[in-house]
């Protein structure tokens, strides 16, 4: 049986497809070669399942989406082979290991394991394997309360859960802060 | 190419400055400048890509393929940095140099802190020094800067305030929140809190309408063209003199000297990477403080075989910044209120004074903080990620305050740029190589300064505070992708922070043998070779530094102008 998280990477790349598609050939051309290298600009299937195992503990769901929820494997796909391209080689190692501990431990690929035995795991990956849980940390953190356009944050979620205004007032009438003025 | 009167290298807040003036003085002027120019509509607000944060890398440059530079640590070790790096000292390169992303803190320094030696005595192993140039002499050109870049703002509540013979421009923008959280505390510790002096239109001034109070300011670019830099102001004015052509994607290499030891003209690569000569009358160097100093060190000729200039190894030495220290304030209500620019309030009563302290350096709210900063600014003890992370960030995102400010650092010359004997950068130039500290007494003050924004934060209410200083920034350094890098260099009491305020490479100074301008800016030893940035200033105040920088050179072509006759100088 799959775990729910599974099924939320498969929705998600399932909507990526969508969404890669609509943006024309060059996107297309990418969905076409589809292999391991499934829909993702860097990432296989695989490490896609592994690594929104990992941010979704790192920002998991409440009211608010999850930072798989919210697009950060986007954000973090799209950047590995852009500014992030230098941390190709700790995200393949680092994704392999992980899987491997869990592999160890549960008997499962951490995308299958439950949510207890994911979080067991990623605290486990902050004390044994700290750099690569920094890095994931960090670049999940950016994705999440980052800018939209780069893919993480989708619709400005993380601004809306932090009560920003979105789209943000411009040109407001700044005179109300004025001493002696009603408020 | 024709031969012009002047070239000048780099269009930043210096070099804009210093175009405008010799042009609308006559000469025929060519400024060079390595980037683009980006104009309001080239605005974008990108939290994740800007001149501040620069996750995704720097919104206006230098960008990080062409462009490393070395950082030698304490230990002796060499590390590659890129400039969306910390370490990398960076600050723009586009016309307008910083202040077209800047925060447009525009401030005047204290009569003090162009006597910082006869002030406070040179602390042993610092190179704490003078200026040439006092206040006084300043003083009408900080008036100048002030009206033609566009300043708003009010002195009248700030006792320390040097004399001056005519008020801001512009008033202040109206009080955000924080002010009116932070001034009564204030006053209540007795001290003395004003309106932030802001090249920030408050109402219609020059041409261009006032600052619509967006989330986004410092670090971006501004969409209603609000922010005043130097290419919104004096390059426009410069151009339409008609004496003056602006190249931008130029990268000078070297300038070009004669065998009678004069300069002759600068050579640069072109937009499309062909190699350029530029003869002129004149070179004038505004760089700003790290690249004015690897461009002198790379002039280099026979008559002077270690760079021009470079006669008594000053070129490149001194280099300082600021130590950046304060504190964040915790509170049980909303402080927030989504208006820019969000910095509006600060005090002076630290900038000199305290006995015991070498200096000091003004407090002031910090710039609007967006949701990426608050990530590890939680209150200690907060979880670095998970559910309590997440809720911590819902809980207190909109309850802080940080007040923050520049410590005035205490030189040394070994805190110096020099050129890396083996890495270049894309176009085949030797790249600037960064070591040494400032003098340990910084930190101190640092510390200090620290202390007291948490106590500031405290009488405004404030249930919980988290220091700024240089412990927590290191803490923060060794998190992070680049952790091992920062550890091993740990970058606020390893090697200098120059940063965005760099300065101090090309000393100003009577004397030849220890420093390397003079006090018009004209390099000793070379008559027609000026440098004017941020790289002339003795000490760096305990403020951001830009007002003086371009002060400096309002100051400098004057003097230039004055003595200029036709193709040479009146001795
Ligand atoms: C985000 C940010 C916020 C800031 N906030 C403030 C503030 O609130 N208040 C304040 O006072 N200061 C602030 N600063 C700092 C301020 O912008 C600098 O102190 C100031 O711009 C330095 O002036 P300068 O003339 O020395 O150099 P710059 O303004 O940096 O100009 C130098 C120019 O020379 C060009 N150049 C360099 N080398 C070459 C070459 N070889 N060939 C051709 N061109 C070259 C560069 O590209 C650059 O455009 C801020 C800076 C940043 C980035
Ligand atoms: S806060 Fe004002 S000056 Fe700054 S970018 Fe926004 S509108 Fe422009």
């Amino acid at each position: 049986m799959k775990s729910e998280s599974d099924e939320r990477a498969e929705q998600l790349t399932r909507r990526q497809f969508v969404a890669a598609s609509a943006l024309g050939g060059m996107a297309v051309a990418v969905g076409c070669r589809a292999g391991a290298r499934g829909n993702w600009e860097y990432l296989t299937d695989g490490q896609a399942g592994t690594l929104a195992a990992i941010c979704d503990q790192i920002v998991p769901a409440d009211q608010f989406p999850s930072a798989s929820q919210a697009g950060v494997l986007t954000f973090i796909d799209r950047q590995l082979i852009r500014h992030f391209r230098g941390h190709q080689d700790a995200y393949r190692d680092g994704l392999e290991q992980a899987n491997a501990m869990s592999r160890n431990r549960f008997g499962l690929d951490l995308a299958d394991a439950s949510e207890e035995q994911q979080l067991e795991l990623v605290s486990a990956l902050e004390h044994e394997s700290n750099a690569f849980f920094e890095l994931v940390r960090t670049h999940t953190l950016e994705g999440y309360y980052g800018s939209p356009r780069h893919g993480g944050n989708r619709d400005a979620v993380s601004w809306r859960m932090l009560g920003l205004e979105e789209p943000p007032l411009l040109g407001r009438a700044q005179y109300d802060l004025r001493k002696g003025s009603p408020s | 190419m024709k031969q012009v009167n002047a070239v000048i290298i780099g269009a930043g807040a210096a070099g804009g400055v210093v175009a405008k003036e010799l042009a609308v003085a006559g000469l025929s002027v060519v400024l060079l400048e390595r980037g683009s120019w980006y104009t309001a509509n080239d605005c974008r607000k990108d939290d994740l890509r800007n001149q501040r944060t620069t996750v995704l890398g720097n919104a206006f440059g230098p960008d990080d393929d062409r462009n490393p530079r070395i950082v030698v640590n304490s230990k002796g070790e060499l590390h590659t940095f890129v400039p969306s790096e910390g370490p990398y000292s960076n600050n723009a390169a586009c016309v307008g140099g910083g202040t077209l992303s800047w925060g447009a803190q525009a401030w005047r320094y204290m009569p003090q802190d162009f006597k910082m030696r006869s002030t406070y005595g040179a602390p042993p192993g610092s190179s704490l020094e003078d200026w040439p140039i006092s206040y006084d002499d300043l003083e009408p050109f900080y008036e100048k800067a002030e009206y033609e870049i566009g300043v708003s703002g009010d002195y009248a509540d700030d006792p320390f305030h040097p004399p001056r013979r005519r008020g801001l421009p512009m008033p202040p923008l109206p009080p955000g929140r924080e002010f009116e959280i932070l001034g009564p505390a204030a006053k209540r510790l007795g001290l003395h809190p004003f309106h932030i002096p802001m090249a920030r239109n408050s109402v219609p001034y020059n041409g261009r309408g006032p600052c619509m109070r967006c989330r986004w300011c410092c670090g971006f670019a501004c969409e209603v063209d609000a922010k005043n830099g130097s290419q919104n102001t004096v390059i426009p004015v410069a151009l339409s003199t008609g004496n003056c052509e602006l190249r931008t994607e130029c990268m000078a290499k070297e300038i070009l000297s004669d065998d009678r030891g004069r300069a002759r003209g600068v050579v640069y690569f072109d937009a499309h990477g062909h190699l350029q000569e530029q003869l002129a009358d004149i070179v004038i160097v505004s760089c700003c403080a790290i690249e004015s100093a690897r461009l002198l060190l790379n002039s280099k000729s026979r008559l002077f075989p270690n760079g021009l200039g470079n006669r008594y190894d000053m070129v490149g030495r001194n280099l300082q910044g600021h130590q950046y220290t304060g504190a964040l304030g915790y509170f049980a209500y909303d402080t927030y209120d989504d208006i820019g620019p969000g910095a509006d309030i600060a005090v002076c009563d630290y900038n000199h004074g305290t006995p015991g302290l070498c200096g000091g350096g003004m407090l002031a709210n910090e710039f609007v903080r967006l949701p990426i900063h608050t990530i590890d600014r939680l209150p200690s003890g907060t979880p670095g990620w998970g559910l309590a992370h997440k809720k911590a960030m819902r809980d207190w995102h909109r309850r802080t305050i940080a007040i923050i400010g520049p410590t005035q650092q205490i030189p040394t010359a070994e805190a110096r740029v020099t050129l890396d004997p083996s890495v270049k950068d894309k176009w085949g130039i030797p790249v600037a190589r960064i070591q040494g500290n400032c003098h340990e007494h910084t930190y101190e003050i640092g510390d200090i300064q620290a202390e007291r924004a948490r106590k500031w934060l405290l009488e405004a209410g404030a249930i919980d505070t988290r220091l700024l200083n240089q412990a927590q920034n290191a803490e923060k350094l060794t998190r992070g992708p680049d952790a091992n890098k920062a550890r091993s260099l740990s970058n606020h009491s390893d090697v200098v922070p120059a940063g965005q305020h760099q300065a101090g490479t090309c000393r100003m100074g009577n004397d030849p043998q220890g420093s390397v301008v003079n006090r018009t800016c004209q390099l000793h030893g070379v008559d027609n070779v000026f440098v004017i940035d941020s790289s002339v200033h003795v000490t760096n105040g305990g403020f951001n530094p830009a007002l003086t920088i371009m002060a400096v050179a309002y100051y400098a072509s004057a003097s230039l102008v004055r003595n200029w006759k036709g193709t040479g100088f009146r001795s």
